[in-house]
């Protein structure tokens, strides 16, 4: 039975609300900062215009700085969670209030403020009674761009600082619709409101607005309050992606089976196994088959209650296509059953963190399994294959094109990068591609939905899950799943493989118990 | 009471002042008089040191202005800006309490003199107290930019072109306003003005500028009818026939007029110009003049002056 947004966020609502102040803080916090440093900066070099060119410069350049690539620069030096995500929004906010306090100060009528010289105020009082009330109007402008950036800015999948990106980026990787606008609405709404709110403070006449503008600290300082750092000395701290976080087969099932009670926080697949390497984070959820799994010598945790459903590959085709080209299925059935978990791995290994091409690795696989043909023909007819836009995709599609140039006299195009599930499936379904890699796990959790009792009723079971995803996606889109690849790419828990011997914690059971009673409750 | 000696100030190798000296009396008002760009300002601003001058020197009551600091220094002299310079962002009473605020005055004191001065200046409290500048038309901006240089009761003022951006009309009923104000009588005033009418309506002193130099420093008669170059003369040239009639006062041609014999009241004082003179007879009431000093009364009527005022002429 579908759910209503209304009834999605009903459902959602602690978490939404909880969110939405985090958001609220989180761009609070970072703006009270950086008023705090832009105003006295821009006072200053309105009093010293050489200076100024120098500091709207460093500014000005901060403010082009992809935020993740920001990102990636603050972390190794600060860590993950609220401190980069606050300070990374505090240097997007600079610029806007360093430029509104230079050019407000600067634009005050020369003859005020000689007429203030001449009455015998001192460089202060000048300032702070002439001055900084004349230039108000402006700087509260600055501020309120320095809001909405910050608002949009915070959207941003963030790194294990929370927010309503959370929810949107969250949505978007599970195919959930609801999700999405459950983040997008209120985020929309909050960016509205933060401008109609510094708007109208902004339009004041200039004579209230110096009585209201002590107002605008007040309810920053206030709002940052909402925002409590979530403080993890000495504890272990887990940090999941916001799929996982949102998921049965996830953090909710993490903690209703297994009852972990782990302080979390919410972090980008793209930096997770850096920190977990870096000892900023201690256990994460990862894929069994991420190359960053040896790259930073990290080790699965055995799912012994079995949450996690199998995620194992095997190119989706249209059924349509098997038809016209009957060599396709054998062909591809090539490799099946020969790659594990480790050599898949070690293949990811090769790609994300050696940098090797994923076309060469693939050539250089199928070569030790004797499967690598050369043919030299005329093509006929032509197979578009699909990937997702990460390296064991683009290793398995890029086998898949050797394999059937190797084989058949069909021409391969290929369309890698195709995002998350939902555009590849699309594309699939509307004939944009004729295949790609998908795994079972998504099949049936992102793609068919399946409720939670069709998920307890199938479990862990690897050929029941394969033969159920079959089944239906026959039914439902004529696309036809061939054999498995071999490799199960499910979510698993990861820990640093030293701390992990340390503490003896070999399953997400020990996992469990060693939290129990290393964490006491304040 | 003000003792400026050889101030000279460049801008960019340009002198702006170059070599001014002059002295202002107790209680007198100097005009600072010239075309534009000619350096008025530039002097006014070395004596409150908002400019610092190349060299020369001021004193005030006989204290050199380098001694102190320049916040203490301006709190003791009242400054009216080019174009009155009020905050926007303050009502008139709290630009009136800016001073009092910088010298700590308790606030019971600060509106009590408030009170007063804007009476003063027919500007009554309740109605205009509360009021922003914008809210005001500009001879009332005057006014509180005035009051505002006056609160502290400094013993010297210094204005810049105060009446500049007023109509004529609305200009010459301030002048009125500003002569009679109690609150002025006992203070020193240096004051910019390029209005020549404005110069000897209002000024004991005027000291006539040109590229940077003071040509002729002297009372607006000795300027009118004892000129110390052509310069001089030829700047007033068009407007003479008016400026002389405000530059000479009733005791300057006592003797070419004759002895009152009626026993009226007295409706004119000899210190009064030939111009207030007229400006009374034009509107047909008898005029018996009093000389303070020798205790006489004068008649007067519009032939009588002009001849006087002729007779006056021929002596040069
Ligand atoms: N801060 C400055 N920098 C450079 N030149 C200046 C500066 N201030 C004044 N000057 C120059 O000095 C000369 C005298 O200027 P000042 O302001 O004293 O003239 P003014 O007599 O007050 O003129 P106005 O009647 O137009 O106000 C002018 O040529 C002006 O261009
Ligand atoms: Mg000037």
């Amino acid at each position: 039975m579908e759910q209503t947004l209304g009834q999605f966020m009903q459902q959602q609502a602690p978490k939404l609300w909880q969110q939405t102040l985090t958001h609220t803080g989180l761009t609070c916090m970072s703006l009270l900062l950086s008023v705090l440093v832009a105003l006295p900066l821009g006072i200053f070099i309105a009093r010293k215009p050489k200076a100024a060119g120098v500091v709207l410069g460093i500014a000005g350049i901060l403010q082009t700085i992809p935020s993740i690539a920001l990102l990636g620069f603050l972390i190794p030096l600060l860590g993950i969670g609220a401190i980069p995500a606050i300070t990374a929004l505090f240097l997007y906010a600079l610029l806007p209030v360093i430029r509104n306090t230079f050019t407000g100060i600067t634009g005050v009528d020369p003859a005020i403020t000689e007429s203030a010289w001449g009455l015998g105020m001192n460089s202060w009082q000048v300032l702070t009674q002439v001055e900084i009330p004349l230039a108000l109007p402006v700087i509260l402008a600055g501020i309120r761009t320095a809001a909405v950036i910050n608002v949009g800015v915070a959207m941003r999948r963030y790194i294990a600082a929370g927010g309503l990106g959370e929810f949107i980026f969250g949505g978007i990787s599970l195919n959930n619709t609801h999700m999405i606008l459950a983040g997008a609405i209120p985020a929309a709404l909050l960016a509205l409101a933060f401008d109609v709110v510094l708007s109208f403070v902004q339009k004041l006449s200039s004579h209230r607005l110096r009585k209201a503008a002590w107002i605008i600290p007040a309810i920053l300082l206030l709002s940052s309050s909402a925002y409590v750092i979530p403080s993890s000395q000495q504890k272990m701290l887990a940090g999941f992606t916001p799929e996982f976080m949102g998921r049965e087969d996830g953090y909710l099932g993490l903690t209703s089976v297994y009852k972990l009670d782990i302080p979390t926080v919410v972090i980008s697949d793209a930096v997770m196994y850096k920190a977990a390497f870096e000892q900023k984070i201690d256990v994460i959820s990862g894929y069994s088959t991420d190359g960053r799994l040896k790259a930073y010598d990290l080790v699965t945790l055995t799912d012994d209650k079995g949450i996690f459903p199998p995620y194992y590959a095997a190119p989706v085709v249209r059924v349509e296509v098997l038809k016209t080209y009957p060599e396709v299925e054998p062909t591809l059935n090539l490799l099946a059953g020969k790659i594990n978990d480790s050599v898949m791995t070690e293949l990811n290994y090769r790609v994300d963190y050696r940098k090797q091409l994923p076309e060469q690795v693939a050539r250089e696989f199928l070569q030790s399994q004797g499967l690598l043909k050369n043919q030299e023909t005329s093509r006929e007819g032509k197979i578009r294959l699909g990937s997702k836009i990460f390296g064991e995709q683009y290793i398995l599609v890029h086998m898949y094109k050797l394999l059937l140039e190797g084989y058949t006299p069909l021409s391969v195009e290929l369309k890698t990068g195709l995002g998350g599930t939902k555009i590849c499936f699309d594309a699939l379904t509307h004939g944009e591609i004729d295949l790609y890699p998908e795994y079972t796990g998504t099949g049936l959790l992102t793609i068919l939905k399946a409720s939670t009792a069709q998920q307890k009723q199938l479990g862990p079971n690897r050929d029941r899950v394969y033969a159920f995803v079959q089944k239906e996606f026959q039914k439902k889109y004529q696309l036809q799943w061939l054999s498995p690849i071999g490799f199960n790419n499910a979510y698993a828990l990861m820990m640093r493989r030293s701390q992990a011997q340390a503490f003896g914690i070999h399953t997400i059971s020990d996992l469990s118990t060693y939290v129990s009673n290393h964490h006491l409750q304040p | 009471m003000i003792v400026a000696e050889r101030l000279t100030k460049a801008f960019d190798g340009l002198k702006a002042v170059d070599n001014v000296s002059f002295e202002v009396k107790e209680g007198q008002t100097m005009i600072l008089l010239g075309t534009s760009g000619c350096g008025k300002t530039t002097t006014l601003k070395m004596l409150n040191r908002l400019i610092e001058s190349d060299s020369g020197r001021v004193w005030i009551q006989g204290k050199d202005i380098f001694s102190t600091k320049p916040e203490e220094l301006r709190r003791n002299m009242g400054y009216v800006s080019q174009n009155n310079g009020l905050f926007p962002h303050l009502t008139v009473a709290e630009n009136i309490a800016v001073v009092p605020g910088l010298l700590k005055w308790e606030k019971s004191k600060t509106r009590q003199r408030t009170e007063s001065l804007l009476d003063q200046l027919n500007l009554p409290y309740r109605s205009y107290a509360h009021k922003y500048p914008d809210e005001l038309s500009g001879g009332q901006k005057q006014r509180v930019a005035l009051a505002r240089a006056l609160v502290s009761d400094p013993p010297l003022l210094l204005m810049d072109e105060p009446f500049g951006a007023l109509d004529p009309l609305t200009r010459s009923a301030i002048h009125q306003e500003f002569r009679e104000l109690p609150e002025l009588q006992r203070k020193t005033v240096v004051m910019v003005t390029h209005d020549m009418a404005e110069a000897f309506e209002l000024g004991d002193q005027i000291a006539l500028m040109h590229q940077g130099t003071i040509r002729q420093l002297g009372t607006p008669e000795e300027l009118m009818f004892r000129p110390a170059s052509n310069f001089v003369k030829d700047f007033f040239q068009h407007q003479r026939y008016q400026l002389e009639l405000k530059a000479l006062k009733l005791k300057e041609i006592w003797p070419f007029l004759s002895d009152s014999q009626e026993l009226i009241t007295p409706t004119l004082q000899s210190e009064q110009s030939l111009w207030e003179a007229m400006e009374w007879l034009a509107e047909k009431k008898p005029a018996v003049v009093k000389n303070e000093l020798t205790n006489s009364l004068k008649t007067l009527s519009l032939p009588i002056l002009q001849t006087a005022y002729q007779q006056y002429k021929d002596q040069f």
